[in-house]
């Protein structure tokens, strides 16, 4: 079994959710990205996303574009960022997946960014622009390296997309809780029982729900309805602050209603 | 009204060979899906071709002309050219002709809202317009670089009842309207129809907009033999995404002695850095939903582009160009912003008409090809829009020495 399903059973097996942090790779800076990777693991995340800075973010609000600018600004690439990852593995064990807009990934290579991801202890990768027709020649090279590919389901997905995308699953399914972009949401109109209901309908698989979550309170939320939270631009929001501190507390917290 | 092998391109399942695809958001699949379900049921109702071909005639103005431009044909001592007039269309572009086909779908499917994105203001206008007329709320998105220099377009959209969205993020023009375009989307996609307005983008957009513009050169091919007995030698349109051109080199695809040339926005030249040609310069990548030549940096992020028409500074183009350049059915060049403003210029005053700056660029290229050929030979050239627009920013153009 992947370690991240593992990860995610384990944790369900204790009657506990996960938490999924999502930190944007180089924002702002290598350096501090390295330092942030620590704290996100010492703070209590069971999973890290770390993304890969996109010029063009389709999927992202206005928080992560920030932050995809600043990272880019200050010369994030892939390769520094799987180096960046490499260094803090002997330190941070917990699960790290990659977040990455298609493109840069192709450009790099679909097989060698599969062979590199591994190499740095990458544990999974998600891209929110490659909709299941299209990943089957990326999901043959990430078996191969034993990288999951995590896909995306949305409140639009029809039942017979969600038995499409269930069938070749990997690690978990990533539950877009909301037709929309990345950002912090006052309000989920979702019907997220529904929802995870019809996406275990296809898989066993663990089941993460994502964008929207801005604190311990939506997070407890959404807990009975999935096996772990995905919680990004409250986060990314303090980092642009340099709120580091804040942050940890913020994961720390978020973590604690969730137990 | 639709050509016979549009439907072999579906038997490709949204490619052209390697090119096209559908890379977009979960979020958004099914209601590509429902778009393409409702394009390839409209395509056989005898009720929907009947409406489109009405409000073509009827409102658009179609056919357009083909005029010979013989002061400019003489000035230039060569080949005869004929200009296709799609800039006399209603709202002045070959747009609208894309514009009102979608909506009449959008209407069909249910939808409410018009969104689009748009570069020179024409694609946005031609929505804003459609949308008034078919009673759609309507958003345009648009990059805050294009809405100084194409403030008359902003303000023709705001008077035709669309909100207007200036586009901060980015470079500030095109390609950065299209980002939010589709955030815009993802959204709102229950009750929002995304009027894309060039065959860029992910399937079916290419398929819909390259078969809605294809009026264009099934109107060309009969004109010039109605006007000359005979297909011309060469057929130039500019590329940006590549609407107008795939419009009209389409209908003469097959017919290889008819030489077509697609014309990319060379900027302040090919090796300046600063330009927007990305047959010419890009490699293939994925942006905006299809897999086609980009601009792009070695780690695969998006380049800044230029050039002086707004509606051709984007990095990307659509995947059917990207198949054409392959087989080598199409050649591709690029004008710079100097030679299309020498070709707006010159066809200024020799015939009077004004040009869009990017249909400027396909005149430049004509103008390089006709003086080296005969007066035997025959180049039509797509004059995709007109020029009002863009008075101001020529005028203002290097201080002014047009």
């Amino acid at each position: 079994m992947s370690i991240i399903t593992e990860k995610l059973r384990d944790l369900a097996n204790r009657g506990e959710t996960g938490l999924i942090t999502y930190m944007t790779g180089g924002d702002p800076d290598i350096n501090s990205s390295r330092s942030i990777l620590r704290s996100m693991a010492n703070a209590g995340a069971d999973i890290i996303e770390v993304g890969l800075p996109f010029s063009d973010p389709v999927a992202d609000g206005p928080v992560i574009q920030a932050a995809s600018n600043r990272a880019l600004a200050n010369g994030a690439t892939a390769r520094r960022i799987l180096q960046m990852i490499a260094e803090v593995r002997q330190e941070v064990s917990i699960p790290i997946v990659i977040m990455s807009y298609y493109n840069p990934i192709l450009q790099f290579g679909l097989q060698e960014f599969c062979v590199q991801a591994q190499a740095s202890g990458v544990n999974g990768i998600i891209i929110p622009d490659l909709p299941c027709e299209e990943s089957e020649l990326l999901r043959i090279y990430a078996d191969k390296c034993g990288v999951d590919l995590i896909p995306m389901v949305a409140p639009t997905t029809t039942p017979e997309r969600m038995e499409t995308i269930c069938s070749s699953a990997r690690g978990f399914i990533y539950c877009v809780s909301v037709a929309g972009v990345t950002g912090v949401r006052d309000h989920i109109k979702t019907d997220l029982h529904a929802l995870s209901s019809e996406v275990r309908r296809y898989t066993n698989l663990p089941l993460a729900i994502g964008f929207g979550v801005s604190g311990p309170g939506p997070a407890r939320d959404m807990a009975p309805f999935c096996d772990a939270v995905i919680v990004g631009s409250a986060l990314v929001e303090l980092i642009a602050e340099q709120k580091y501190e804040e942050m940890e507390k913020l994961i720390t917290d978020i973590k604690a209603a969730l137990q | 009204m639709l050509d016979s092998d549009v439907l072999k391109m579906y038997a490709q399942e949204g490619y052209f060979d390697k090119y096209g695809g559908r890379f977009m958001p979960e979020t958004l699949m099914p209601a590509l899906q429902e778009l393409e379900r409702a394009y390839i049921k409209a395509q056989t109702d005898k009720s929907f071709i009947r409406e489109l071909a009405w409000y073509l005639e009827n409102y658009v103005g179609r056919p357009s002309l083909l005029y010979p431009a013989q002061r400019l044909s003489k000035h230039l001592g060569g080949a005869r050219i004929y200009l296709k007039r799609e800039d006399l269309n209603h709202t002045g572009s070959h747009k609208i002709n894309n514009t009102i086909g979608q909506a009449l779908l959008a209407k069909r499917m249910g939808k409410t809202r018009l969104i689009a994105e748009t570069g020179a203001g024409q694609h946005g206008v031609a929505t804003a317009t459609v949308a008034a007329l078919l009673d759609f709320e309507c958003v345009i998105y648009m990059g805050e670089e294009d809405t100084v220099r194409q403030h008359l377009n902003v303000s023709r959209m705001e008077l035709l009842g669309a909100q207007v969205i200036p586009v901060k993020s980015g470079s500030r023009t095109l390609k950065d309207a299209m980002n939010e375009a589709i955030r815009d989307w993802v959204s709102n996609v229950d009750n929002t129809y995304y009027l894309l307005g060039s065959v860029g983008g992910s399937h079916p957009y290419p398929v819909i907009v390259r078969d809605l513009q294809t009026v264009v050169g099934r109107e060309t091919r009969q004109q010039i033999v109605e006007l000359t007995g005979r297909l011309p030698d060469a057929v130039v349109a500019c590329v940006g995404g590549g609407s107008n051109a795939i419009g009209i080199f389409h209908p003469f695809l097959q017919d290889l002695e008819v030489e077509l040339i697609g014309v990319e926005a060379g900027g302040e030249g090919l090796d300046s850095g600063r330009h927007s040609a990305a047959l010419n310069k890009g490699r293939p990548g994925v942006l905006h939903g299809s897999f086609s030549y980009v601009l792009q940096d070695q780690e695969g992020q998006i380049s800044e582009v230029h050039s002086i028409a707004p509606g051709l500074d984007y990095p990307g183009v659509g995947p059917e160009h990207a198949y054409l350049k392959d087989i080598g059915r199409v050649r591709y060049t690029s004008a710079t912003d100097s030679e299309a403003l020498e070709a707006f210029k010159l066809l200024s005053i020799t015939e009077g008409i004004l040009p869009a700056i990017e249909s400027a660029h396909a005149l430049a290229e004509a103008v390089r090809m006709a003086s080296s050929m005969t007066a035997d030979k025959i180049v039509v050239v797509n004059l995709s829009g007109r020029g009002d627009k863009d008075v101001e920013s020529i005028v203002g153009y290097k201080g002014g020495h047009i």
